[in-house]
């Protein structure tokens, strides 16, 4: 409770920020709209070109004809309108998104979506009394093209492979079958309603309600996104739900072109339907055909990137944009090749670019598919209130109690069918959450605006918001509750297990030998087949140098480690490794030797923990200076063409390695090979001998066999020493050895 | 007649035993015969013998646990030299799967029965525990198509697992103790997050001898 008081005594100010910078955003909008509106027109295309070439002639009759004074501020807005109002969107979305962090009740209750939908209805509000009738809408242009793409992109590039695939059969059975069940139940039920008396809907015809059905039964990947992040529900139906929405994007678009082009001609014949089930192949499979072929360039593009680092981000955007637009040419699904695209091409992609690179990727993605989702929402509420609307009780009514009850049996009937050929049953809580995850979005509103301008139109738009704001808002805000009291399984916190990578493998391997035991060609033995063609000849290809035969074990390893040694450079004397919070070392699990002789009989606990707390004050300065070493590793990275990448990964992971070892072992036993170099002790110069002993376990597998033999000989005559001195060593990195780390300039 | 009779009931009595219908006890029987050449054991030559399996890393361990006797269920320990179909059906119920009317504690007890068949599958010499040795070759059979390199990051590998099982387990132990190796319920632990129970398991509804040598079956 304590805490709450200062945070309010905080907010104040911020929310008062906050709403000062909306009004000023609203201000300056309708400030240039009014402009434009006294202007007369909107083609600012020629109006800042016209602006520019009047301030060079003004300035000519200025000097020539008399001497006027010279301007030295002057307001030319229009020269820069399109960028400024553009800017000033994106800023009044991020502030947003900022304000409601700082809020923490209302964020805690209330989905984000629904909040930015009601900033939008605000800023619409506004600007409709002070403007009138020039308030901006969500153009499908600006939607299907600048604002959709990074969503899907992040959710592709990010989509979690296994889970997917092991439920692909549900998610197709769910996108396909599930969408058309609902196009065809709400288009034809809505017929039957429109034909009822006193409804005023005489004059909307089937093919008319069909067509509204394709708009408004497909679950929309963006608001599905939006509010499942939100509560952390088990992976499974986070998938299901998810693929269902970004697969039903194949479907939506046959469905729609198809009865768009059906109710212009009034007709349809048998030969019509057939083809568009040819259609629907076409369309889906042309799609990820297309980013398929994108994914395999962008790979292969990256294999040779290494002397340009700097550009590798771009290659993956442009490469998926590029997919995503040459299938939107072609009619094929857009959604689909972006998703083909960032699947396809991820894996190798990943192996090749620099680390700095991926996160870059990692970062830029979240970014763009963040801003998009914040401006999608305001502009779906700064639409609502845009628009013209018909409002028609009927329509509305129906259209929204169909929508719950055809997805509810969809579901229901469909899941009855898939228990039969699954294996994971789902129960029904399961079904219960995958129907009420069935959420409507911009799509739907986007592909409405789309439609000819008619009556029907607005009443359809009508329609369709009203059930986009009852699914984002009823169901957005109810989910999280929902999900709670039915004890819904939760997400569980993975940490990157090397134990469980190792049995995930493990198990693979061995269900592939069952299957071959039992003469069964399933599922395992499909993958197991797949992934050795893509070890033996794919990877060669797209992957660069010697990561090309990594296998995937190591790079686990590789990339936990390197995660671990990160977390501790950056961290500085403070960070703990979350792992361990036991002291159990490497010497706890080191076969123990025959009892030797004790190296130290004579120091008492109170002398080893003096010593003990003498090696940590020395580890500190170690860390301090492993950190300038990093940074300044860092630096020359990107621009260092002999550096190669590969080992200064390993580089690093040794350098990890070692800290993390440090910090844990004070005292080894002498089989081990050990990552640090005695040179620093204090018995150093007796040392100097056997210090090759005690070498990294490093890159090349000869050193690490040169030194693993080292020990066995220098055994026998410093024996003693060895162990004294390891046990008393500072386990600092030799100069040496780091020099020779760095970079060859 | 008196033939097929003792063949219900020794069916029957497998039935019981493993769980599996009477279809997939015939479908498996089918495939014995063939990997036997109509004998009544299996060897192990008799496996190796499969084409398929000889691009398997862990190939060796897999045609071990078919002749454990510790997977028989009866408490007796070593390896059979030869096994009979009663026996080869033993080790294949451990890959069945949930039903939906598994309840809770039939999950728990499907969960430890796998676990345990890959315990000893990793316990190569029978004392209840993994020691960093064994541990290591598992590693290194999963590595062990990757050269050199793969033998000396197994090493790296199985030691980092080994620790994380350590530490998760026995948070707090003083320098000199000695970690004796992965005890079962150690191992149960370590692995609680993989729900075995779900993904141990292999499809047997379409078993059946057309599909068996070519083509893919469907499930």
């Amino acid at each position: 409770m304590a805490d709450l008081r200062p945070s309010r005594s905080r907010f104040c100010p911020r929310l008062t920020a906050a709403f000062l910078c909306v009004f000023l955003l609203v201000f300056l909008h309708c400030a240039s709209a009014s402009r434009d509106a006294v202007s007369g027109g909107n083609d600012t295309g020629i109006r800042p070109v016209r602006s520019t070439q009047e301030d060079p002639h003004d300035h000519h009759g200025n000097s020539t004809e008399h001497k006027k004074a010279f301007p030295v501020l002057a307001f030319n807005f229009e020269h820069v309108r399109k960028p400024f109002e553009i800017s000033m969107w994106i800023l009044l979305a991020l502030l947003m998104k900022l304000g409601f962090h700082i809020i923490p009740r209302i964020s805690h209750v209330v989905p984000e979506s629904c909040l930015l939908i009601v900033v939008g209805l605000l800023v619409g509000g506004t600007i409709k009394a002070v403007e009138g009738t020039n308030a901006p809408v969500l153009d499908s242009k600006l939607f299907f093209l600048y604002l959709l793409p990074p969503i899907i992109l992040d959710a592709g590039y990010f989509l979690p492979i296994r889970p997917f695939t092991e439920n692909l059969g549900t998610i197709l059975v769910f996108a396909v079958l599930g969408t058309l069940w609902n196009v065809f139940f709400i288009g034809g039920t809505m017929f039957a309603v429109c034909q009822i008396e006193g409804a005023g809907l005489g004059d909307v015809n089937l093919l008319s309600c069909l067509l509204f059905g394709s708009i408004i039964s497909a679950v929309d990947p963006v608001a599905v996104l939006a509010v499942f992040e939100e509560i952390h529900i088990n992976e499974l139906l986070h998938i299901l739900v998810f693929g269902e929405s970004l697969l039903n994007d194949a479907v939506t678009v046959v469905l729609y072109h198809l009865f768009q082009e059906f109710s212009r001609e009034g007709s349809v014949s048998v030969g019509d339907a057939l083809l568009g089930v040819v259609c629907f192949f076409v369309v889906s499979l042309g799609g990820i055909l297309v980013g398929f072929i994108y994914g395999i360039l962008g790979a292969f593009t990256s294999r040779f990137t290494s002397h340009t680092r700097v550009i590798e981000p771009l290659f993956v955007f442009i490469y998926s944009y590029m997919a995503y637009l040459s299938a939107e040419v072609f009619h094929l699904s857009g959604i689909m090749s972006l998703i083909a695209c960032g699947v396809i091409m991820r894996p190798y992609v990943e192996a090749n670019i620099s680390h700095k690179s991926y996160t870059t990727v990692k970062y830029f993605l979240k970014m763009w598919s963040s801003v998009s989702e914040t401006l999608i929402f305001i502009f779906l509420g700064v639409s609502t209130v845009a628009g013209p609307h018909v409002w028609n009780w009927t329509f509305v009514v129906f259209t929204v109690f169909l929508c719950l009850v055809s997805r509810v049996l969809g579901v229901i009937g469909l899941t009855s069918i898939i228990n039969k050929f699954r294996i994971v049953k789902l129960t029904k809580k399961d079904q219960f959450i995958v129907a009420y995850g069935g959420l409507r979005g911009a799509i739907a509103f986007s592909l409405g605006f789309l439609l000819t301008d008619s009556k029907m139109k607005h009443m359809f738009l009508t329609a369709i918001i009203t059930v986009i704001f009852f699914t984002v808002f009823v169901q957005g805000m109810t989910i999280r509750p929902l999900v709670e009291l039915l004890a819904v399984k939760r997400k569980k916190e993975s940490k990157g297990s090397i134990n469980e990578e190792i049995h995930t493998q493990f198990l693979d391997h061995l269900l592939t030998g069952i299957e071959d035991v039992c003469g069964h060609y399933g599922h395992h033995h499909w993958k197991d087949k797949l992934n050795r063609f893509n070890k033996k000849y794919v990877k060669k290809w797209l992957i660069a140098g010697e990561r090309s035969t990594e296998p995937q074990l190591i790079s686990f390893y590789n990339k936990m480690e390197l995660k671990q040694a990160m977390m501790l450079v950056e961290g500085g004397s403070s960070a703990k490794l979350p792992t361990v919070m036991s002291s159990v070392s490497m010497q706890n699990i080191q076969p123990r030797e025959p009892p030797r002789r004790r190296a130290m009989p004579n120091i008492s606990k109170s002398r080893e923990e003096e010593i003990r707390k003498i090696l940590r004050a020395n580890l500190q300065n170690t860390r301090q200076r492993l950190r300038s070493y990093s940074r300044h590793d860092l630096m020359i990275d990107p621009f260092e063409d002999n550096v190669s990448e590969v080992r200064l990964r390993k580089q690093r992971v040794e350098m990890g390695r070692r800290v993390t070892l440090m910090s844990f072992h004070l005292c080894l036993p002498e089989h081990q090979v050990f990552t640090y170099d005695d040179t620093e002790s204090p018995r150093s110069a007796e040392m100097k001998p056997g210090s090759a002993a005690v070498q990294l376990l490093n890159e090349s597998p000869q050193r690490s066999d040169q030194s693993d033999a080292e020990p066995n000989a220098k055994q026998d005559d410093q024996e003693e020493q060895l162990k004294l001195s390891r046990c008393l060593s500072d386990p600092g990195p030799n100069q040496d050895q780091l020099e020779q780390g760095s970079l060859v300039s | 007649m008196g033939a097929k009779q003792t063949r219900a009931e020794k069916y029957q009595d497998l039935m019981d035993k493993t769980g599996f219908s009477p279809e997939q006890i015939k479908n498996l029987h089918t495939r014995f015969q063939q990997l036997s050449d109509n004998e009544e054991t299996i060897s192990r030559e008799d496996l190796e013998k499969i084409p398929a399996l000889a691009n398997n890393p862990i190939r060796k361990q897999i045609i071990e646990a078919f002749f454990d006797k510790r997977n028989q269920h009866q408490n007796e320990v070593g390896a059979f030299q030869e096994i009979g179909f009663e026996q080869f059906l033993m080790v294949m119920s451990h890959f069945r799967p949930p039903t939906l009317k598994t309840t809770e504690e039939e999950k728990e007890a499907m969960r430890k029965e796998k676990l345990r068949f890959l315990f000893n599958m990793h316990d190569t010499d029978n004392d209840g525990t993994i020691t960093l040795e064994e541990y290591r070759k598992v590693v290194e059979e999963l590595l062990k198509k990757s050269g050199a390199i793969g033998l000396e990051a197994a090493k790296a590998i199985a030691d980092a697992a080994m620790l994380e099982v350590a530490s998760t387990n026995v948070p707090h132990m003083a320098p000199e103790d000695f970690y004796e190796g992965i005890t079962f319920e150690h191992f149960e632990q370590i692995l609680k997050g993989l729900e075995m129970e779900s993904r141990m398991h292999i499809r047997f509804l379409d078993v059946d001898t057309t599909t068996m040598r070519c083509g893919k079956s469907k499930s």
